[in-house]
């Protein structure tokens, strides 16, 4: 494992990015933060900008106007990042399907590590994914 | 004329969990200018409601929004009720009632807890979400979720309320009452809150009629007006309960609106929850004939308004959703302009916007004139369209 990215896993600084949502993934990411679920416990940090982060979690089913966002904000993420999609809308765009504009799914614009379903996802189900990102991450490169 | 420097705030910031993009024009630490440039949450919910029959119509308008997921389906239900008239069983009425004033409690606890993080006030974030949580836990006791309940349908409740569940409920409720009380007393008492608070970002009675502002924002600058009480739906009537009204205008007394009113609401679903009837909770309608309706509902930001046109068909053919930031959004130009830019953020987050609620419309608005006529935002989208499929395909 490089040494980058063993400092990566012990304390992953997340970015949270809404490219759409109807605001409930969104809540449920804060959620984790606050008293309850308290993921700062495993390390995790909410990041104030994506240069700072290790971890992308993207929420929302990726209209027009947020994609050509988020292709920037990937590009301006210091690599490796590892990107969570939370929500129905981010995994398949969901009901949003045949909408106008929401032309592609997420894993099509940016490649995506770990997938959260639900509408909304639990914040332990989040938080759940996570921890299985970080054990994907630490099996892969043991190999 | 001073030197004018453009502070642009967003689209993707820590500030608030959605995407929108501010751009402040300020001279020295004064704001003169404000333009809100939106959009980045637009996802044509009112023409994919025009595909979905109207028993799959309140799952798509719970989706509008994750905070009001209750208030948009009691719009939207009652509007599609309004085109025939039908009556909904009483028992069903009251558990509206109760569906939506959960929500209004967690959500203006979320807002407390934000605006406490915006002043700098962690613990106040923390304290409101704590809180929050055990209406959260209410919320999945009574219909299985802790957001989108997907409670209503066309007629009356898509659940009911079983009664071995009311003892939790009721201990979760009354357990919530003097922590509360104690947030309250905390954030009133606060001198530094008063000092970061109060006198900024006025918004004075007049101005809030002439915007037409709603809900809370409304409220707070002594204009009394509540859908609840003007029209009374569901069981609203049927319970005793005050309206809250301060005079200032300011971030305080909407911080104190909000305040208040979650110990109304906790009020109003007691009472609810004690005088519940029994009986049926769904009329069972069969179909929907021509016609058009239209319903509201007080969501926690204010009036939110659902227009439905039907052709007798069992799809809509028009759907018209009215989402109170609509309304208070343009507020800014009167709130913000002369603050400082310090203050900028609490007035920002004062009327409690909610983007994913009001982004069905793509026109942009500045200083009163259209930067996008209708052709061209069509052309604008067309382009934009063709530029896309060029990049991914």
């Amino acid at each position: 494992m490089s040494f980058k990215l063993k400092a990566l896993l012990k304390s992953p600084w997340v970015f949270h990015l809404s490219t759409g949502s109807c605001n409930n993934c969104d809540i449920e990411i804060l959620d984790c933060l606050t008293p309850r679920f308290d993921i700062e416990r495993f390390g995790m940090l909410l990041a104030p900008s994506i240069k700072h982060a290790d971890v992308l979690l993207i929420t929302g089913s990726c209209n027009r106007k947020s994609a050509t966002r988020l292709k920037r904000l990937y590009e301006q993420a210091p690599k490796p990042i590892l990107v969570v999609a939370i929500g129905e809308c981010s995994l398949s765009r969901g009901m949003f399907i045949h909408s106008y504009n929401c032309p592609l799914p997420l894993d099509k614009i940016i490649p995506v590590d770990v997938y959260i379903p639900g509408c909304p996802p639990k914040p332990e189900a989040i938080i759940a994914g996570v921890v299985k990102l970080i054990g994907k991450v630490k099996s892969k490169t043991k190999k | 004329m001073a030197k004018r420097t453009i502070v642009p705030i967003g689209p993707y910031h820590p500030l608030q969990e959605e995407p929108e993009f501010f751009t402040l024009t300020i001279e020295g630490e004064k704001v003169v200018d404000i333009d809100v440039q939106v959009g980045y949450n637009h996802r044509g919910i009112e023409k994919i409601s025009e595909m979905k029959t109207f028993d799959q119509i309140p799952f798509v308008v719970e989706r509008i929004c994750g905070i009001c997921s209750t208030s948009h389906p009691f719009a939207c239900v009652q509007a599609i009720e309004d085109i025939n008239d039908i009556e909904v069983p009483e028992r069903a009425k009251y558990i509206r009632t109760i569906v939506g004033e959960g929500e209004r409690i967690h959500s203006h606890l979320l807002w407390l807890g934000l605006a406490g993080h915006f002043l700098g006030y962690n613990t106040v974030y923390m304290w409101a979400w704590k809180l929050r949580e055990e209406i959260l836990d209410v919320m999945e006791i009574l219909y299985g979720n802790r957001n989108n309940y997907a409670m209503f349908k066309p007629g009356g409740v898509r659940r009911d309320i079983k009664d071995e569940d009311i003892p939790d409920v009721l201990k979760k409720i009354n357990s919530i009452i003097p922590t509360l009380e104690m947030l309250k007393k905390a954030v009133m008492d606060d001198p530094v809150l008063h000092a970061r608070t109060k006198g900024v970002g006025i918004l004075t009675k007049e101005e809030a009629i002439n915007y037409s502002a709603l809900g809370p924002t409304s409220r707070a600058s002594g204009v009394t007006k509540d859908v609840r009480k003007d029209a009374p739906y569901a069981a609203y009537d049927k319970v005793a309960w005050d309206m809250i009204v301060t005079q200032n205008g300011d971030v305080f007394d909407k911080a104190v609106v909000r305040v208040l009113e979650t110990f109304e609401s906790i009020n109003i679903m007691k009472q609810c929850i004690f005088n519940l009837p029994e009986g049926e909770v769904d009329a069972n309608i069969k179909s929907i004939s021509a016609g058009e309706g239209i319903g509201t509902h007080e969501a926690p930001r204010g009036e939110v308004f659902h227009y439905i046109r039907s052709d007798g068909t069992n799809t809509p053919i028009r759907h018209k959703v009215r989402a109170p930031t609509f309304m208070n959004l343009p507020t800014y130009k009167a709130t913000i302009i002369g603050e400082t830019i310090a203050d900028a953020s609490i007035i920002l987050a004062a009327i409690d916007p909610c983007y994913c609620c009001t982004e069905r419309m793509a026109v942009r608005d500045t200083k009163g004139k259209k930067l996008y006529g209708g052709e061209e935002l069509i052309r604008l989208s067309q382009e934009k369209t063709e530029k896309l499929r060029a990049k991914y395909v």
